[in-house]
């Protein structure tokens, strides 16, 4: 219950990542496990699902892209803004040999994710150089789609390759549904145990109102993290997802949508 | 031999809990979900004219006695529905096909064109916010009639249940109203308006500013509402509203309901909560000597 009442937030600081993402770090730390999610609340604007990329204190790392991220990236170090949560399922944190692949912004959902893990591999996928983040903060294995640093090729295309020299327990991955799909795949060819975070359009954030549904599943309530039990039952993981007006419709119509 | 099953208007169901339209509801699987966790029957969410998009977040909040949300009736419109009704249309157990319009011709546009799908049962949806000018349709009783009305002449033999709203004057009236215009049966009730403030905000909690209260806070709102109208109407009533275990749908039968609706209490309770309450059901009828649901429907009353 106490969860649920809307919870001041102060910024302390703003961090310029790269030319269009910045991290709101908070004053008050958030009790969260990785992969779980808060609501944030700009008041007579809206709210949205933001995972913590960082946890003591709290802090969302953010991409200018709608309306909401607009009005947020107007706000000012001292600026107040709300939070409900944490809400979901996380990633269950093995003790064991990981990969985290994580795809654009994804990354930040999994950053607290790695910092629980002991050594992991991380791969980290971004279209070209300049939207690249968190360089300094994690050892990571960079791909650009555009080839500007780091491995030439796509961020599943390095998975296979590390795949085949080693072996490993689990693969954590958080980005591009399509992307994830493709995690999802490789890990099954390789009899791996996967777990995906998953995004869809959410309203009440608590599994009630049916708005992110995938299938027969809630992604605010059973997920968003789900594993490859769940994944493989979820045929509607990697092709369809649902409008805020709950029209069920292509991946790829519904992220011209979300973007 | 212990009695779960009750019946709506000649449908059977094998117990009496009824998933609530607007709680997940939002597509086939998920129906499915709920039978396949005990649920008697399910409500799928609002069906609209045309589609819509609803109401910007937060749209559904925990205030600490209840949920109040204006999720804001988004739908993707009937015309675009087809391979959800078809899929819907294949369910064995009963499912209740909610509709919502802001004219009565849009309630018979949309049950024109469900109908070939074979609906055991078209829930009216006239207690949201929906009409043109922000009314209810339940709000007056000529209203609910001519909706009624309209809807039974369209729909055939399909049972139709309108769902009133709990902010009138006299809900039993307009539950008598809707009787004489041909419903096979009531839903009492759907959420109770409020509002609440987030003081350190100073802003409404809900984007709307204005909602609808649901959940335990409002449990004796419905069964008042639910005593008042099984003192004046002869067809069933689903009682909804408030109900998180057995002893709370027990009561709601004790007024007047053939079968209870669950909404809020699938957040309180998880998706469970459709079977806890039916073995709760069924440990009490064992106590009390009970064989059959339909000796203790209205009870209170005598």
């Amino acid at each position: 219950m106490e969860k649920e009442i809307q919870k001041k937030l102060t910024i302390k600081q703003i961090i310029d990542e790269n030319y269009k993402t910045k991290t709101f770090l908070f004053n008050e730390n958030i009790d969260i496990k990785p992969g779980q999610f808060i609501m944030l609340w700009l008041p007579s604007i809206d709210e949205k699902p933001f995972s913590l990329s960082y946890k003591n204190p709290a802090a969302v790392t953010v991409e200018l892209k709608g309306n909401f991220t607009k009005e947020l990236f107007k706000l000012k170090q001292g600026d107040n803004l709300f939070y409900r949560g944490p809400f979901g399922n996380g990633f269950t944190a093995y003790s064991k040999k990981a990969i985290v692949i994580a795809g654009g912004m994804g990354l930040a959902g999994v950053s607290l994710l790695v910092e629980s893990l002991k050594d992991p591999i991380v791969i980290f996928g971004a279209k070209q150089k300049k939207d690249l983040f968190f360089t300094e903060r994690f050892k990571m294995d960079i791909c650009t789609d555009d080839n500007s640093i780091g491995y030439k090729g796509f961020a599943t295309e390095r998975l296979k390759e590390i795949l085949k020299q080693e072996k490993y327990d689990i693969i954590y991955t958080c980005g591009p549904e399509i992307m994830m799909k493709t995690v999802f795949d490789i890990a099954e060819k390789y009899k791996i145990k996967c777990e995906a975070s998953l995004e869809r359009f959410m309203r009440c954030g608590i599994g009630v109102c049916g708005s992110c549904a995938c299938r027969d599943k809630l992604v605010c309530k059973d997920g968003p993290v789900f594993s490859s039990d769940d994944l493989r039952e979820m045929k509607d993981f990697g092709r369809y997802a649902m409008l805020k007006n709950g029209r069920k419709t292509s991946l790829q119509e519904y992220h011209k949508w979300r973007s | 031999m212990l009695d779960l099953s009750t019946s709506i208007a000649g449908v059977k169901l094998k117990n009496p809990t009824i998933l609530s339209s607007g709680i997940f509801g939002t597509s086939s699987e998920l129906i499915k979900r709920a039978f396949e966790n005990n649920a008697g029957a399910a409500t799928i969410k609002s069906i609209g004219p045309v589609p819509r998009e609803g109401n910007n977040n937060p749209s559904v909040i925990d205030f600490g006695h209840g949920l109040l949300n204006a999720v804001g009736l988004p739908s993707p419109g009937y015309k675009n529905m087809d391979m959800e009704f078809n899929e819907l249309s294949k369910i064995k157990e009963p499912v209740i096909w909610s509709i919502y319009g802001s004219r009565i011709e849009d309630y018979v546009e949309i049950t024109e064109n469900i109908i070939k799908y074979n609906p055991k049962i078209i829930e009216l949806n006239i207690s949201c916010p929906n009409k043109e000018n922000g009314m209810l349709f339940s709000q007056d009783k000529e209203c609910a009639a001519d909706v009624t009305k309209a809807v039974k002449n369209a729909a055939n033999d399909v049972v139709i249940i309108p769902k009133l709203s709990p902010n009138v004057a006299n809900i039993a009236e307009i539950a008598y109203a809707c009787e004489k215009a041909g419903a096979d049966a009531i839903n009492a009730i759907n959420t109770v308006q409020g509002m609440v403030i987030n003081i350190d905000a100073k802003k409404p909690v809900l984007h709307y500013k204005k909602g609808g209260m649901s959940g335990p806070a409002i449990r004796p709102v419905a069964v008042r509402c639910v005593y008042d109208i099984y003192e004046k109407v002869s067809i069933p009533i689903i009682g909804t509203g408030g109900i998180m275990n057995g002893r709370d749908a027990i009561e709601m039968i004790q007024a007047g309901a053939s079968a209870v609706g669950i909404g809020s209490a699938v957040y309180y309770c998880g998706i469970g909560v459709f079977g806890s309450i039916v073995n709760e059901i069924k440990e009490w009828m064992q106590e009390n000597n009970y064989n059959s649901i339909k000796e203790f429907i209205g009870i209170a009353h005598k």
